[in-house]
């Protein structure tokens, strides 16, 4: 299960803006590496992510090789109320990620 | 070999006026990296690191702060590094993500801290020789680069001092965490050296050499570097 | 050939400064329509000291209300082996259409950002990224 950090302010005010900053450890594999041996590292990237607050999608992206390894997102949300941030991706190998974080609101 | 004793003579003891960090020398993109524990990757190793700390470790282990300044150090007439402490317990394999986040961590606890390694002076002879010693079929000394050189150009990148201060970091021509004894064989394998075995009595006693070299450096665990 | 498709393809060819309407790639999102600098503004630093990640910031100037705002940001590189780079998707709930990642570049390039606003316009930039190489290589 892929580690990740999600950064948030330690609280905010309905209706604040929310700056959302997640890293997600992945070696977002572009299939043109090789390896010690010479063989070729097979592609394998996050290719979908989403992030839901609320029951409502707040943020989506579609991902490809071209993200750097280790993907960093940084997103706005609006604070509404004190729930958790739920993340969710997939990679090339149909391998599944999450993690959650909580956002305070007052 | 009497140019390397000259080369020794004049060299020994504090052979660099001021150490500086690779920091100093970074372009402003790993600068930024590496001052923002929210978007530095070598946090995701530190936060493995702190996970696999309680799991395996905590039971007799309470606070690692303060530890990675003084590796390696000289155990019973051993050079002995981080890793091979770590190890004691679980023989992790070199460069896997295990050891490198429970040595990350472990460096992390220290982060700010000076480097203070204190070994017996004969233990530094044979690292100090390999340091000034060309090698390669570019025929270069680490010397030459590192102590020279630093701060003038080499392509594109300025030449740092080669501090290890900032190790396991997150280097972005591997994408990913690695320790300094990796480090060190990358920088042979740009000389078109041997490299030296993970763990080899040739590398920590190079490892033993550069640590102390930098000492008063303080750690930068997870540094990000180029 | 009906006026409306005619009208159409008029349209595809009003050029973006960027990039071409009939890129493939960006007509598989466009589907012809009119891409038109503006609106949007992508921020890389000009000179990248490694290919391996490099940090980008694109900002969409849209208010971000249900009635006006940003459906989703089309990152694509021109030189990557692999053009398309990312597609982020905001939608109304949205407050600031700014979104930041870091991206990986074969070789110094021009990177195309499009937004695809509610009203199904599209805006392009575009930056130039000059990619540095190692001075020595690494073997790992």
């Amino acid at each position: 299960m892929a580690l990740a950090r999600i950064d948030l302010p330690q609280e905010a005010r309905r209706g604040e803006l929310v700056e959302v900053r997640i890293v997600i450890q992945h070696p977002m594999e572009t299939g043109f590496r090789r390896a010690p041996q010479g063989e070729r590292v097979p592609r394998n990237a996050i290719h979908s992510l989403v992030c839901r607050y609320l029951g409502i999608e707040v943020f989506r992206a579609t991902l490809s090789t071209g993200i750097a390894a280790n993907p960093f997102l940084r997103f706005f949300l609006r604070a509404t109320e004190s729930a958790e941030l739920d993340f969710w991706w997939l990679d090339d190998d149909e391998v599944q990620g999450s993690a959650k974080a909580r956002l305070n609101v007052t | 070999m009497k140019l390397i004793f000259l080369f020794v003579v004049l060299f020994s003891g504090a052979a660099l006026a001021q150490n500086r960090s690779g920091l100093e020398f970074a372009s402003e993109e790993v600068r930024r990296l590496q001052a923002s524990d929210a978007e530095n990757p070598g946090m995701l190793w530190v936060d493995q690191g702190a996970k696999l700390f309680a799991q395996k470790c905590a039971s007799c282990h309470v606070s690692m702060k303060g530890v990675a300044t003084r590796y390696p150090a000289v155990e019973n007439g051993r050079i002995v590094t981080l890793e091979a402490k770590v190890r004691h317990k679980e023989a992790f394999a070199y460069e896997s993500d295990e050891l490198l986040a429970l040595t990350a961590y472990i460096a992390n606890q220290s982060r700010g801290m000076p480097i203070k390694v204190n070994p017996p002076a004969e233990k530094l002879d044979i690292g100090r020789k390999a340091y000034y010693s060309r090698r390669g079929q570019m025929n270069l000394a680490c010397a030459h680069c590192h102590e020279q050189n630093w701060g003038k150009h080499l392509g594109a990148e300025t030449l740092s001092q080669g501090q290890p201060n900032g190790y396991p970091a997150y280097r972005l021509e591997w994408q990913k965490m690695g320790s300094l004894e990796r480090r060190i064989r990358a920088c042979m394998f740009g000389l078109h050296a041997e490299l030296p075995p993970y763990g080899s009595d040739t590398m920590l006693e190079l490892e033993l050499f550069l640590v102390w070299r930098a000492n008063g450096l303080p750690i930068e665990t997870p540094a990000v570097r180029r | 050939m009906k006026r409306r498709e005619f009208i159409g393809t008029l349209t595809a060819l009003a050029v973006s400064p960027h990039i071409s309407t009939t890129d493939p790639l960006v007509y598989s999102f466009t589907k012809g329509r009119a891409v038109q600098a503006g609106r949007i503004k992508l921020e890389i630093p000009p000179l990248a000291e490694n290919g391996h990640s490099v940090a980008m910031t694109v900002t969409v100037d849209s208010p971000m209300t249900p009635s006006e705002h940003v459906r989703a940001v089309h990152l694509i590189a021109e030189k990557n082996p692999v053009r398309d780079m990312a597609v982020f998707y905001l939608g109304a709930h949205c407050p600031r259409a700014e979104v930041s990642s870091r991206i990986r570049l074969n070789g110094s390039q021009q990177v195309v950002a499009i937004a695809e606003l509610s009203d199904g316009s599209f805006w392009s930039d575009a930056a130039y990224v000059e990619v540095r190489e190692a001075a020595c290589t690494d073997g790992g």
